[in-house]
């Protein structure tokens, strides 16, 4: 009876010990993926409550609208964007409306015209041979993605002296040319290793079917790369939205984007808490909801060539 | 320029196209003369304009890019002209090859030219050549240094980015529900403008009065919860920003390779009785390492551009310790609209990045080489 009672425990105990352990261990990860979770939306969300307090839940730290505060139109309609404001006219909205145009056609714009660029050197860098000068396929590679490695310091301001004399400085389209710059090298990367992963036998498949190279590249491979173009062109759309450096220094007052404005708004008339966090939240609305929604193009964008 | 065409051989089986007839040569050789003599005109009559000689000219430079626009054209069809099939193949290339030279060599050769002028763009006097100068002013700018000694903290601060990140990608490989849910959460920071962040982090969460880290903190028992005041706490925060954007890149990386990871690999590891951390330690992290090296390459080249954050939060404050080079020199323009000088110093950066990446690349080739 005894014998019997104590190996019965003690059959009963092994399984347990590793079990509890386990479970103790997904707790913990758990855990952890909770507080990463927390510091990752915390600002986000102080971001966006904020910009529904007044004075005073600002002061007195409130957190939990309904609870803790009374939310209230305040931050939004200071920059004109309150359902009551909406439809009436106010400068505070017209200027961020323009800011924020500005920073879509820059950005939407050097997106395309890098994607454009990119595309068509990466499928000649996957397909042919070439020689120039000294450099082979992979010195021309090398250049181009040696331009990552430039600071924007270096560039601003010979930049600034020769978008002077070109007339270029203060307007989007001066802005489109920098911004493409500095997405080029990653696109190239990424539609690199998209057009790698499309079976030369499909090209060769269109010359016997009589096209040309241009005529193979842009009716067959271009459909069939279009889910890297996408990351391409949503990665690039990422960077150039969030840029701030070229465009603080290069526009003044009919090209600046939205993040020059956020920039501006803070060193003036002390902070006007609620309307920064109304335009804070404004100017990372459109990038969350790209997150929440193209994650998967944008994690494929950053791990293109990664898993070689 | 003539003889450093690109050219292309086949590596397609493609039937060589019927050589270009002589004619469709010369004429090709010709288009590509004329854009040429057009474009050098163009520069010509505004050089002269510019320096005084002629009055007839345009009012900007903008012609000029124009004309070289026209003649990246016209060199372009002068290739498939001349050269046919490899002509046309040369053509993929060469918009990207054109577009780079225009905007990136140019610029940095002429950026060269204004590092040793003494210009101060708010001045009337105009650009004066000043040689070294600026180099030697530099030498004895204890700020430049000391932007130097912070960025040398950024750069030593990515490893530190990277074991959490590397931490977050382990949690997310890990059998977890909810892994989509997590991934995207993980990866929002990322997709933030640092700017906004500088505001919604450095001036707001921070802040010292009413900010809820500020208030969270005092509760925790800090007396005295200012961010920004002492250099080393400046520094820090600063640095906590930063890698809250950043890290999401890094852990999506390690992410990618870590699932890339044969499991037999971790099966066996198991069968042979390592445990978590040795599993970890003596598997998992020597096959991460290319990986990892990569990531930390980039992430550091990244890492040396940082300026936004530090413009908008401390301005480079308090007496400097929180700048960086970008930063310093844009304060340089700001303030002193000193352009010869910022460039000089953004040259000599440039050149010190060079040779730390080269550095950096050799190194990383022989460490990645011997563990495969």
């Amino acid at each position: 009876m005894a014998l019997t009672r104590v190996t019965s425990t003690s059959a009963r105990r092994h399984p347990v010990g590793p079990r509890a352990k386990r479970s103790l261990g997904r707790a913990l990860i758990y855990a952890a993926l909770l507080l990463w979770t927390f510091i990752c939306l915390f600002p986000i969300y102080w971001t966006i409550t904020t910009s529904f307090k007044s004075a005073v839940d600002v002061t007195q730290a409130h957190l939990v609208p309904w609870l803790d505060f009374q939310p209230d139109w305040k931050g939004w309609r200071s920059i004109g964007l309150s359902p009551d404001t909406l439809f009436a006219t106010s400068t505070a909205r017209s200027e961020f409306v323009n800011r924020f145009v500005n920073s879509i056609i820059t950005s939407v714009g050097a997106s395309f015209l890098a994607l454009i660029l990119g595309s068509l050197a990466a499928y000649g860098l996957s397909r042919f041979r070439y020689k120039f000068a000294w450099m082979r396929n992979d010195d021309i590679l090398f250049f181009f993605m040696s331009q990552l490695i430039l600071p924007p310091v270096v560039l601003a301001l010979p930049f600034l002296v020769l978008y002077k004399a070109l007339a270029l400085l203060d307007t989007r389209f001066g802005l489109i040319l920098l911004y493409t710059l500095t997405v080029l090298p990653i696109v190239i990367w990424i539609m690199r290793d998209q057009f790698n992963s499309i079976p030369i036998e499909l090209d060769e498949a269109a010359f016997v079917d009589g096209l040309s190279t241009w005529g193979a590249f842009l009716r067959i491979i271009l459909p069939l790369a279009i889910p890297g173009m996408v990351a391409a062109f949503i990665l690039s759309l990422v960077l150039c939205w969030n840029e701030y450096f070229f465009a603080a220094l290069l526009t003044s007052t009919d090209a600046k984007t939205l993040p020059v404005m956020v920039a501006s708004q803070t060193g003036s008339q002390g902070i006007n808490w609620w309307s920064m966090a109304a335009l804070s939240s404004a100017a990372i609305a459109p990038l969350v909801i790209v997150g929440v929604f193209l994650e998967r193009f944008i994690v494929s964008g950053l791990t293109a060539g990664a898993g070689k | 320029m003539q003889n450093s065409i690109p050219v292309s051989d086949d590596r397609h089986h493609k039937p060589a196209s019927p050589p270009a007839s002589a004619g469709r040569k010369a004429a090709g050789r010709a288009l590509v003369m004329l854009a040429s003599l057009g474009f050098l005109l163009v520069l010509l009559i505004q050089l002269l304009h510019a320096t005084g000689t002629i009055a007839t000219g345009f009012s900007d430079w903008r012609p000029i890019l124009i004309a070289y626009l026209l003649w990246a054209i016209a060199f372009g069809i002068g290739q498939v002209l001349t050269r046919g099939e490899r002509g046309q193949r040369a053509l993929f290339l060469l918009p990207a090859v054109f577009f780079t030279v225009a905007v990136v060599i140019f610029p940095t050769i002429f950026g060269i030219y204004i590092a040793s002028l003494d210009w101060n763009l708010s001045s009337i006097e105009g650009p004066r050549f000043s040689g070294f100068d600026n180099i030697r002013g530099m030498l004895n700018d204890a700020y430049y240094w000391n932007a130097l000694g912070n960025m040398i903290f950024y750069g030593v601060a990515v490893l530190g980015e990277y074991a959490i990140a590397f931490g977050l990608a382990l949690l997310l490989s890990a059998e977890i529900r909810g892994r989509k849910f997590f991934r995207v959460v993980f990866l929002l920071p990322m997709m933030l403008s640092p700017v906004a962040v500088s505001w919604m982090i450095g001036k707001s969460l921070l802040e010292y009065r009413f900010g809820p880290a500020a208030t969270l903190a005092r509760y925790l028992g800090w007396e005295n919860p200012a961010f920004f005041a002492s250099p080393w706490m400046a520094r820090l925060s600063i640095q906590a920003m930063d890698a809250w954007v950043s890290i999401p890149f890094i852990m999506i990386i390690l992410l990618a390779g870590l699932q890339a990871m044969p499991r037999e690999v971790q099966e066996a590891a198991k069968v042979d009785g390592a445990n978590g951390w040795q599993s970890f330690w003596h598997v998992t992290f020597p096959i991460m390492l290319p990986v990892s090296i990569t990531v930390l390459i980039i992430r550091l080249i990244f890492k040396l551009k940082l300026a936004d954050i530090v413009i908008n939060v401390t301005a480079g404050g308090p007496g400097g310790a929180t700048d960086t080079i970008s930063s310093f020199i844009y304060r340089v323009y700001r303030d002193r609209s000193n352009v010869g000088y910022g460039t000089a110093l953004a040259m000599v950066y440039l050149l010190m990045i060079i040779v730390l990446l080269t550095v950096l690349l050799r190194l990383s080739k022989r460490w990645t080489q011997k563990v495969v």
